[in-house]
């Protein structure tokens, strides 16, 4: 497995998303309590890219991102939307190396 | 079928009420309708004529219009007086010699003040409190004197005390019986009272015959009384009660009762064929009644005998409850205990001047009546349980007692008692049935219920029975009400705002280390950053606080479905100069951004990315623009029309106090988003009675408006205070807002909020201006602290590099977002639709390999 740094550690500020580009897809990625999380940054219900941009939270147990846009929430570790069985988010592998920040390729 | 032709003479409020009534009717196009008024204008709100000296004007208490009646083929001639009636030919004339046949004819002529035969009584500054014109002649007279004297002292002969006293005049009330109030007041009741009254600085003169009134030596006129003394004053206005206006019907021969009132049936027909009599100028079973709301019954009645129903008038009761120069006064059947046999329980409190009293029957079962005065929580109790003849519980003195801590259930216990029937809200007619089922249909606070059945939205003194009907109903149901905010707070958003300022606590980890548990959510995130923000006033994209911000808040703009943003500048009042437009125009232009009005009165640019804010907001501070802080819950705009600078009928500077607040009170954040308006005259082009918060400019100076909202369930604002200075009214709203932001619920909009604040307008008026909770400097203070740390979100933001960073599209890429795709439309970008976009994709995918 082949990464690719795509910004420096201290970019990401804890609670806080940044979104990259990963062989043309564009990932979210996020830092909340203290690990890194990256996930297709495209909201499967509006087909608009705006993951990055959402509210992290957790909700009964589980690390959450809303959608700024109608607010659904997608487990951060998994991809599962919380209210919609049928929808799931591709993952990524993500580190944390030499204060920077990879994406698996 | 030809339509029947009904003629309504007098357009006061309970003809008015007769007319909508038929309008509503389902049968209306059977009917044709006219009616005259010798008024110079439609039905209006006696009721609230007081309401005038505070600023209402004569549109205000309007409760109807010329346009509603000609859209819905009513036909009305003003200014004429029906002078002459024909039962037998059934026609009347009017004093301009107008003839007009009727079907049914319907007198509604109401009543008119009495003025005791006093010899100099007809003197210019004697004057009487009935009408609108009343009012101007009384405002005129008042500019003149120093001195008013109210004859009279009952219900409205004390309202009537208020106005002058409102007007600045050294106010005396003068009473022929031995008490104020005398027909609704036993002496306990009467002597708190006029205790109170004293107390803000009006005279009582109880027992005073006037004998005449002649020229004073130190006021205008004096008057003497029977027993030798003598009062002075400059002006005197007559309210000793109404007598029943039914001349035309005593000249045309229609019965009349031995003391004046037309006779009526439980039809409420008069002696003549087709020829019905309702409200005040009606005598039925020897009573009249001088209350709106059986007035309101009649009408009911004589349209439902009219076109076939059976509903009959049996009579009224007659309880009510008022504040009479700011005192809570209520009484309820009889309240003098003159049933045979009646016993009594009375509740007397001297140092928190209450007094209350209960009459019995002689067996201790049922209620008969009582008196409230400084206390009237239980009106709404009591006055069910005296209509429906309820069982009294043991203990009957404990519904007057106050409720010790565990026992509050006191007053509250005879909801459970009332059948189903019962009226609660007597203006709409709503029964305790009604507000049960709203509830069982998931109205689950007291707005709810009010948006559902119209209970409590009237008069609004029912609320707080129709909030005990809802709670015994929510408790039925065995629903529990969870205002928890999320599940990482147990507080509703009032207790955390309570947590935060009595803590100290300026930021989210502090709160929930302290008061919540786990990481927090998109629920309570923003809800505290909104709090801490309207609190401190501190950067929103400082440290911690980044993380707690929606997508709005955080990129400060506006985004909108293809996940780009709008970016609305501030423009203070509506007001730009040619300079700024220009600058707008090239920003648009050389983003490439779609331009739009806002209903504001701002400028909206859509379509920029998020790579872009920084680059944009850039020039536009560089051309002396700041955030309009369009994306937060936040102080919006404060709309303008151009006011008494420009405008032929402007009375004050509209675009100057729009500013003023604006300039104030921009970026507050609260609850909800908020909006204001400032028209310059009561034509109110700004539309401010739909803002949470409007001033209108009279000749008297601003009134405020509270409350209103647009949107998905409109609300008209409503009148919070009139004849305002601009300190005043700035204090007004700074107290206002600071207790909205206090206590309001997550995205609670003003008028939810002031809906489920018990006592509603009436409580928030007890504490922004009378300061009932001692709070007012507080919130003043509060105010005072965010408005001193304003600064421009943008402008911290631009002026960093470390915050412009986070701005970019992609961390480790230059490239735009490939997701958004924009088409033309009229002259301008607009987001390509899902079937458009398919199309893009798919044009590149085939222009790539070349």
């Amino acid at each position: 497995m082949s990464w690719e740094t795509i910004c420096d550690a201290a970019d990401i500020g804890n609670g806080l998303g940044v979104r990259a580009l990963l062989n043309g897809e564009q990932v979210a990625v996020f830092r909340f309590d203290g690990k890194l999380f990256a996930l297709d940054a495209i909201d499967p219900f509006t087909k608009a890219a705006v993951l990055s941009r959402g509210i992290l939270g957790d909700l009964k147990g589980q690390l959450v991102v809303a959608s700024p846009i109608y607010k659904q929430h997608f487990n951060l570790e998994t991809g599962q939307c919380l209210e919609d069985d049928s929808v799931s988010l591709k993952t990524y592998a993500v580190r944390e190396e030499a204060g920077k920040v990879q994406l698996a390729a | 079928m030809s339509k029947q032709r009904i003629v309504v003479v007098g357009n006061g409020m309970v003809g008015h009420k007769f007319i909508d009534n038929l309008i509503n009717h389902e049968d209306a196009d059977n009917y044709d309708v006219i009616t005259f008024s010798e008024e110079p204008r439609l039905a209006y709100d006696r009721v609230q004529l007081s309401a005038y000296f505070s600023g209402s004007t004569a549109e205000d208490l309007m409760l109807t219009s010329e346009g509603y009646y000609q859209e819905n083929g009513v036909n009305y001639v003003l200014n004429d007086k029906v002078v002459s009636l024909d039962t037998s030919a059934k026609k009347v004339v009017t004093a301009s010699g107008r003839e007009e046949a009727y079907d049914k004819l319907v007198l509604a002529t109401g009543s008119y003040p009495f003025v005791p035969p006093i010899p100099g009584k007809d003197q210019e500054h004697c004057l009487v409190y009935r009408t609108i014109e009343d009012l101007e002649a009384i405002t005129a007279s008042a500019k003149e004197s120093k001195t008013g004297v109210v004859v009279g002292g009952g219900l409205l002969g004390l309202e009537a005390a208020n106005a002058l006293k409102n007007l600045g005049l050294q106010t005396h009330v003068v009473e022929f019986a031995p008490r104020l109030m005398a027909v609704q007041l036993d002496e306990g009741g009467g002597e708190l009272l006029r205790s109170k009254i004293e107390a803000l600085d009006v005279q009582v003169h109880t027992e005073k015959n006037t004998k005449e009134i002649v020229a004073g030596e130190n006021a205008r006129y004096r008057m003497n009384f029977a027993d030798g003394s003598f009062l002075e004053t400059d002006m005197i206005l007559f309210s000793a009660g109404i007598r029943p206006q039914d001349e035309l019907a005593r000249e045309f021969d229609i019965k009349i009762g031995e003391r004046g009132g037309i006779v009526i049936d439980n039809n409420c027909l008069t002696s003549a064929s087709d020829v019905y009599a309702i409200g005040e100028c009606a005598l039925w079973d020897g009573k009249i009644f001088g209350l709106v709301a059986p007035g309101y019954q009649m009408a009911k009645v004589a349209l439902s005998h009219i076109t076939g129903g059976s509903e009959q008038f049996e009579g009224a009761d007659m309880s009510t409850k008022l504040k009479l120069l700011g005192v809570d006064v209520a009484s309820v059947g009889d309240a003098h205990g003159r049933t045979p046999g009646c016993r009594n329980f009375v509740y007397q409190d001297t140092v928190n001047e209450v007094y209350k009293r209960i009459n019995v029957s002689e067996d201790g079962k049922t209620l008969l009546g009582a008196v409230m005065i400084g206390d009237v929580e239980a009106y709404g109790t009591l006055q069910q349980m005296c209509v429906h003849g309820m069982a009294l519980p043991e203990n009957p003195e404990a519904l007057i007692l106050p409720a010790v801590d565990g026992d509050a259930a006191a007053v509250g216990m005879g909801v459970d008692a009332l059948p189903d029937s019962a009226q609660i809200c007597s203006c709409y007619e709503v029964t305790k049935g009604q507000i049960s089922c709203a509830v069982q249909e998931g109205a689950h606070t007291i707005g709810d219920v009010k948006a559902a059945t119209k209970a409590g939205t009237g008069c609004g003194g029912c609320v707080a029975l129709a909030t005990q009907v809802m709670n015994a109903e929510l408790e039925n149901l065995g629903v529990e009400v969870n205002t928890d905010i999320c599940e990482h707070f147990a507080y509703t958003r009032q207790e955390l705002h309570d947590l935060i300022r009595i803590g100290q606590i300026r930021t989210f980890e502090e709160l929930i280390e302290k008061h919540g548990k786990g990481h927090g959510c998109d629920i309570c995130k923003p809800t505290v950053s909104n709090m801490l923000a309207s609190l401190w006033n501190d950067y929103i994209l400082e440290g911690s606080h980044a993380g707690l911000q929606d997508t709005n808040d955080y990129f400060m703009a506006n985004m909108q479905k293809n996940g780009t943003y709008s970016i609305v500048p501030r423009i203070p009042g509506g007001e730009i100069t040619p300079q700024k437009l220009i600058v707008l125009g090239q920003v648009a232009e050389k983003y490439k951004l779609y331009t739009k009005i806002t209903g504001g009165q701002r400028i909206d640019l859509f379509g920029a990315q998020q790579h872009e804010l920084p680059l944009i907001w850039k020039e536009l501070i560089d051309a002396g623009f700041e955030t309009g802080q369009a994306y937060g819950k936040s102080v919006r705009t404060v709309k303008s029309c151009v006011g008494s600078t420009w405008c032929r009928y402007g009375v004050l500077d509209s675009v100057g106090m729009a500013i003023r607040i604006e300039e104030r009170y921009k970026g507050l954040r609260a609850p909800h988003k908020l909006k204001f308006a400032v028209s310059g005259c009561t034509r109110e082009c700004a539309e401010a009675q739909s803002k949470d918060i409007g001033v209108i400019a009279t000749e008297t100076g601003w009134s405020l408006y509270v409350c209103g909202n647009g949107g998905m369930k409109p609300r008209h604002a409503d009148l919070f205070a009139g004849g305002l200075d601009d300190e005043t009214l700035i204090k007004y709203i700074d107290r206002v807002l600071m207790f909205y932001i206090r206590t309001g619920d997550r995205l609670q909009r003003t008028s939810v909020w002031m809906d489920n604040l018990e006592g509603g307008l009436d409580y928030l008026k007890s504490v922004v201006i009378d300061d009932k909770l001692n709070v007012a400097e507080d919130l003043e203070n509060d105010m005072q602290r965010v408005v001193d740390k304003f600064h421009c979100e943008w402008k911290a933001t631009i002026e960093d590099p470390e915050k412009v960073k986070r701005f970019r599209t992609f961390v480790n890429s230059d490239a735009n977002d490939n997701t958004v795709h924009f088409v033309e439309e009229r002259k301008q970008i607009r987001p390509a639709t899902e079937e458009e976009v398919v199309k893009f994709v798919d044009a590149s995918s085939e222009v790539e390999p070349a």
